[in-house]
């Protein structure tokens, strides 16, 4: 179901980004991480080096994302947003500082690996 | 402030040698009356013990629709405060002070809790040590005197009172921690206490693991309730869950205390923990105080919460 749901928006937003940046590098990809009822929404990701991936905060409590070996974002009230560029490759576990029960994945491929949705 | 870390004064010396000589066993009675007849009954029956307050969970700047108007209801809670028949000897306040840690957010707080004319002993929650230098504003205003991220204690009518904090470096997966620095201070801390002093702890994050798929619970805390152990009475106060939950364990009681701004749900009776919209007629009966009463000739201590209106 999550990974079904992970999926749609990264087709979705993998053809937004086409449509809308014809003439941009494919590396211009933008996902968006909802975060509602304290849950990050898709849990795991898995986008291409080069994808800019957006966290908004739809709660009515401040959440941040914080990621040991990529990314730190300042607090997030509601409706606040924080977009961080993947350019390594490698698997970026991230959490909220305030409430660390909060927890999900960016997994980031190399652009010449499989496809975003990577056929799986 | 300086009389946080003064040690063993003779005056104290000669409180505990009270306690110890009277050989009091403590024993806890907790229940959480809510009618105020019960409670103007308790805080006026004569007593020769002291009773001080806990108010948690002020979160002034919070303006969503489970309570647009937490001034108000602070407000509200220090009104109540004053209104109590005995003078509480002094206040503690659980944390998550402010919603954002903004300065204008702290003020908010400082200046409508000041009216109560009552000296406040403040543990931050998470919500405190989110500004850009994660903390600074809290300790520069709430730290004087203590160590680490802002822990300390004081003694109090002989009683010993211990402020921790259990929301500086949370680890991915984890609930609240205190980390092994404040655990050895701790430790030290109560070495030379005599088993018969009461001890009184206060923590935002339950110490005690409520509901940890919400993470209402600390990692180390167990570590911590085992320096406890040999203690006769140990009374752990906790916010953050924003609702009245009390357990008794051995010589320990866990109590957390409500919110004076909003409510959250029971462990798992709502998707997440996120503030709770209540109708307006209901919101001020799940908000409230804690007034806690040692008696020394009746052996008791009594924490008795009491919602801003019935």
């Amino acid at each position: 179901m999550t990974m079904i749901k992970a999926l749609t928006r990264l087709l979705v937003a993998g053809v937004a980004a086409t449509y809308l940046q014809v003439a941009a590098p494919a590396s211009a990809e933008e996902v968006a991480v909802k975060i509602g009822n304290f849950t990050f929404g898709p849990q795991e990701l898995k986008v291409k080096a080069g994808t800019t991936v957006t966290w908004t905060n739809e709660d009515d409590i401040p959440h941040t994302v914080v990621s040991p070996n990529g990314f730190r974002s300042k607090v997030m009230d509601t409706d606040g947003k924080f977009s961080f560029t993947f350019t390594t490759p490698g698997t970026y576990k991230y959490f909220c500082s305030l409430h660390p029960h909060m927890t999900g994945t960016v997994i980031v491929e190399t652009q010449t690996g499989s496809a975003t949705v990577g056929g799986q | 402030m300086t009389e946080r870390d003064d040690g063993m004064n003779r005056r104290k010396v000669l409180e505990c040698m009270t306690w110890a000589g009277t050989g009091v066993l403590w024993t806890i009675a907790g229940g959480v009356p809510t009618s105020l007849g019960i409670i103007d009954e308790a805080v006026a029956a004569p007593t020769k013990g002291f009773t001080f307050l806990q108010i948690s969970d002020s979160h002034m700047g919070f303006d969503k629709p489970a309570n647009p108007n937490v001034k108000g209801t602070l407000e509200e809670a220090i009104a109540r405060v004053k209104s109590l028949p005995a003078k509480p000897s002094f206040m503690v306040h659980t944390g998550d002070i402010s919603h954002l840690s903004k300065p204008m957010e702290f003020d908010d707080a400082d200046q409508i809790i000041s009216h109560a004319g009552l000296k406040v002993h403040y543990v931050p929650g998470e919500h405190d040590l989110i500004d850009e230098d994660q903390g600074k504003l809290y300790r520069d205003r709430y730290g004087r005197g203590t160590k680490g991220a802002g822990w300390y204690s004081f003694d109090d009518s002989g009683v010993h009172f211990i402020g921790l904090v259990n929301v500086v470096n949370l680890k991915a997966g984890g609930l609240g921690n205190l980390g092994n620095e404040q655990l050895e201070w701790l430790e030290d801390d109560l070495k030379s206490r005599s088993s018969s002093q009461p001890i009184v702890v206060f923590a935002h994050i339950p110490l005690w693991t409520v509901y940890p798929e919400w993470g209402w619970g600390t990692e180390d805390g167990a570590r911590a309730l085992g320096y406890l152990k040999r203690f006769g009475s140990v009374t752990v106060l906790n916010g953050h869950i924003h609702q009245v939950m009390q357990k008794v364990e051995g010589n320990v009681t866990f109590h957390t205390a409500r919110s004076t701004a909003f409510p959250q749900p029971a462990p798992g009776a709502a998707p997440s923990p996120g503030p709770m919209k209540v109708p307006d007629d209901k919101l001020r009966g799940m908000l409230g105080i804690a007034t806690v009463t040692f008696k020394q000739n009746e052996q008791r201590l009594a924490i008795i919460d009491t919602p801003i209106q019935n």
